[in-house]
């Protein structure tokens, strides 16, 4: 019984953390997220997360990928949100998982070698234009219009998801993409009307592969709520008004006590989804993944709202970067199923 | 990571397992008195087969385990619903602090007794006067030759009644700065200085009591730790508190919730089930979440004080956040009863207001969110 990382998982942790806070400073962060390429990335920051072996974590190893498990995946998920990179990785890990679960032998080989080695990228087309609050898709065949799409812009291949499982292969070509804004710009979105796709054949793993995605997801937003936790108690000690630092009075002392109480908790149920996932995938993994989904992404919400507010007036500025987590955190919540859908499914599977 | 059990593990647990099957005394009786020679009969049964006192060094008539095998000693008795030791202070307190700070002659007086249950043991730490801000205390300890004298008073003591010896911390020098003029002694309860009221609680029962203390004697011989050095041997006493209490406390809050799932499946209500409602679900499934966040950050606590000796960060969250989730949990079953909730018709009332207690017994939240923002965070100190 051990909750720490092996050697190997801290090395990945270790060069993970250095890369990002060296290629992805706030001011390349700022530049990418308000300028006006469609795709918020560059061909030489993909190609440098590609030569470090990043797209093919995940992917099995006979086509191509390091085939490691949900809790490497985690842990680089993690720095990626606490770094904010802008970069169409975990969409193009997402195109592989689904690809790997769901996809004919065929599919499989064409796809999920260059997915693995970053020579092409991939992304999921989940919500219909019609959607509700679930993320379960009505669409009936590869037609018709999907929206938030992720990372589309940049995409050479989509992942359709349908009604009761069914999903498509398209490719760009056959497909109209419409970058459209998002809130959170460190992430690109797009209207994609399709024109027709390849079925998939589905598999036993799929709802794995959904269930490892919201994980992911889910590390994402423990990365921004340990982010936005640090600038608020980095600025409470700093900061100083009535001859004090704010983070002696305890309205402000307590608010980042909070912030580390709901961090903490979003990492622990986190970490055990990705245990859960990769060793117990039929019994605890299901719920597991829902409830780090449903906790972590309210608490990278809660904390980095919660940071804006210890920060006061300077934190509602568009020169401050706190506004890019707070944005990313909110899109977190909403994607791949929010957290009232998950709790709903925590019900569900605890037998409530 | 690797949250499996460990095949030392797996067997400490089903040897307890099996042990329980064999062995579990079933519901206690109602009644303090009865209930409470219940309690000492299972602590003699579980001391016979080595099993109390499982933290403690085998040397000292414990078995030597390991944290992780703590947590699972505790996770399993509160799972089976075991009733606690007669001497639940004594064991997760009083001995470790013997243990960690007495002289191998008070080792081998105290140590054993508590084992035993023949010794029941209780704590005189909080005051009136003294209650988050305890280094503030001003039970007065005068010494007299080999004797100190003592006068003052202490609250919350639980068990007082029942008890042979007194966790007390005491002021030995008022002339010194507040946290280093405190000595801890263990005081004999049965002489004529010391007096125990009932304090009658919201619930209407008396599970704590006060102490009135009129020049109470303890031998010179009876210091812990030495003199004017008790703010440290206190501290240690509530360390082990918090530490060895959190792995029963999260099963019991998992056990409650069980229970609550199961009222809201029978309960009606607006013509369904109460757990057929979304607000309700919502509500169950956060705390089910809640409680198994509670459930991993307690073991991610121990993988951190195996690694580095001491709690990490998550460890000192674990009792603020238990009574947020264990009041949320009563506050939701008051909701679920309706009108019901009015009476006092089960046990739910009573747990909706004892609940209460939860974020004031054993640290403040204030207090717990007041170190965790200094001690973990390192922000400024408010004074």
């Amino acid at each position: 019984m051990n909750f720490d990382l092996t050697d190997d998982q801290r090395a990945i942790q270790r060069t993970a953390k250095e890369f990002l806070a060296d290629r992805y400073k706030p001011e390349e962060i700022r530049r990418l997220a308000t300028s006006d390429d469609d795709r918020g990335f560059t061909d030489e920051q993909w190609s440098a997360i590609a030569e470090l072996g990043w797209p093919g974590l995940v992917v099995p190893e006979e086509h191509g990928g390091l085939g490691l498990g949900t809790i490497e995946l985690v842990v680089l998920q993690e720095q990626l949100g606490y770094a904010l990179a802008p970069t169409p990785y975990l969409s193009t890990v997402a195109a592989g998982l689904l690809i790997a679960a769901a996809g004919s032998d065929d599919q499989r080989a064409r796809w999920l070698p260059p997915l693995a080695s970053g020579e092409a990228r991939g992304t999921v087309a989940v919500w219909d234009e019609d959607a509700g609050w679930s993320p379960m898709p009505s669409m009936t065949d590869p037609r018709g219009t999907k929206i938030g799409v992720p990372d589309a812009a940049a995409a050479d291949v989509l992942v359709v998801a349908g009604a009761d499982g069914r999903h498509w292969l398209a490719e760009p070509g056959a497909a109209t993409v419409t970058p459209t804004p998002g809130i959170d710009t460190t992430r690109r979105l797009s209207t994609v009307e399709l024109d027709g796709g390849d079925e998939m054949p589905g598999g036993p793993e799929l709802d794995r592969a959904y269930q490892r995605i919201a994980t992911a997801v889910a590390a994402e937003s423990v990365g921004i709520a340990q982010r936005t936790m640090e600038m608020a108690v980095q600025y409470a000690k700093e900061r100083e008004q009535f001859g004090r630092p704010i983070g002696a009075y305890q309205a402000v002392s307590h608010a980042c006590a909070q912030m580390l109480l709901e961090t903490e908790g979003a990492r622990s149920a986190t970490y055990y989804a990705a245990w859960a996932l990769d060793n117990e995938p039929e019994s605890t993994g299901p719920l597991a993944a829902s409830m780090a989904k449903a906790y972590a992404t309210d608490a990278g919400w809660r904390v980095a709202a919660s940071s804006l507010q210890v920060h006061g007036g300077i934190g509602f500025t568009w020169e401050h970067d706190l506004h890019f987590f707070l944005k990313r955190a909110e899109a977190n919540r909403r994607a791949w199923g929010d957290p009232r859908w998950h709790r709903e499914r925590v019900a569900d599977l605890a037998g409530i | 990571v690797d949250l499996t059990l460990s095949p030392q593990e797996e067997a400490f647990r089903d040897e307890l397992r099996s042990w329980l099957d064999a062995n579990h005394p079933g519901p206690e009786p109602e009644g303090d008195e009865s209930g409470f020679e219940f309690r000492r009969a299972w602590q003699r049964k579980l001391h016979g087969d080595h099993w109390a006192g499982v933290s403690w060094p085998k040397e000292y008539g414990g078995r030597g385990a390991t944290l992780v095998e703590q947590a699972i000693f505790n996770e399993e008795l509160a799972r089976s619903r075991a009733p606690s030791p007669a001497n639940v202070l004594g064991l997760a307190m009083g001995g470790p602090t013997v243990i960690a700070h007495g002289s191998e002659e008070q080792r081998r007086r105290y140590l054993e007794p508590i084992l035993s249950a023949e010794e029941i043991w209780c704590q005189g730490f909080s005051e009136p006067g003294s209650g988050s801000d305890l280094a503030s205390l001003k039970t007065r300890a005068v010494r007299h030759g080999d004797e100190w004298v003592v006068t003052g008073q202490k609250v919350w003591t639980t068990l007082a009644h029942q008890s042979k010896w007194c966790m007390l911390v005491a002021r030995s020098d008022p002339d010194a700065p507040k946290h280093q003029g405190l000595t801890y002694f263990l005081m004999d309860m049965d002489q004529p200085g010391v007096q125990v009221r009932p304090l009658v609680q919201i619930t209407g029962e008396a599970e704590f009591n006060e102490l009135f203390l009129e020049e109470a004697r303890i031998p010179h011989g009876n210091i812990v730790g030495g003199e004017g050095n008790g703010w440290a041997v206190a501290i240690t006493t509530l360390m082990h508190e918090r530490a060895t209490l959190a792995f029963g406390l999260q099963v019991q809050v998992k056990i409650a919730l069980g229970e609550l799932m199961e009222k809201a499946r029978t309960t009606r209500a607006n013509g369904k089930m109460a757990s057929e409602d979304a607000v309700v679900r919502d509500r169950l499934a956060q705390l089910y979440i809640e409680s198994e966040v509670l459930r991993l950050n307690a073991y991610r606590g121990l993988s951190a004080i195996m690694k580095h000796g001491v709690p990490g960060p998550e460890g000192s969250l674990g009792k603020w956040q238990w009574a947020e989730v264990n009041q949320a949990l009563t506050e939701l079953a008051q909701d679920i009863a309706g009108p019901r909730a009015m009476l006092r018709s089960d046990d739910w009332t009573y747990r909706f207001l004892r609940a209460r207690a939860n974020s004031i017994e054993g640290g403040t939240t204030e207090i717990l969110k007041n170190i965790v923002a200094e001690r973990v965070l390192g922000l400024p100190r408010m004074r």
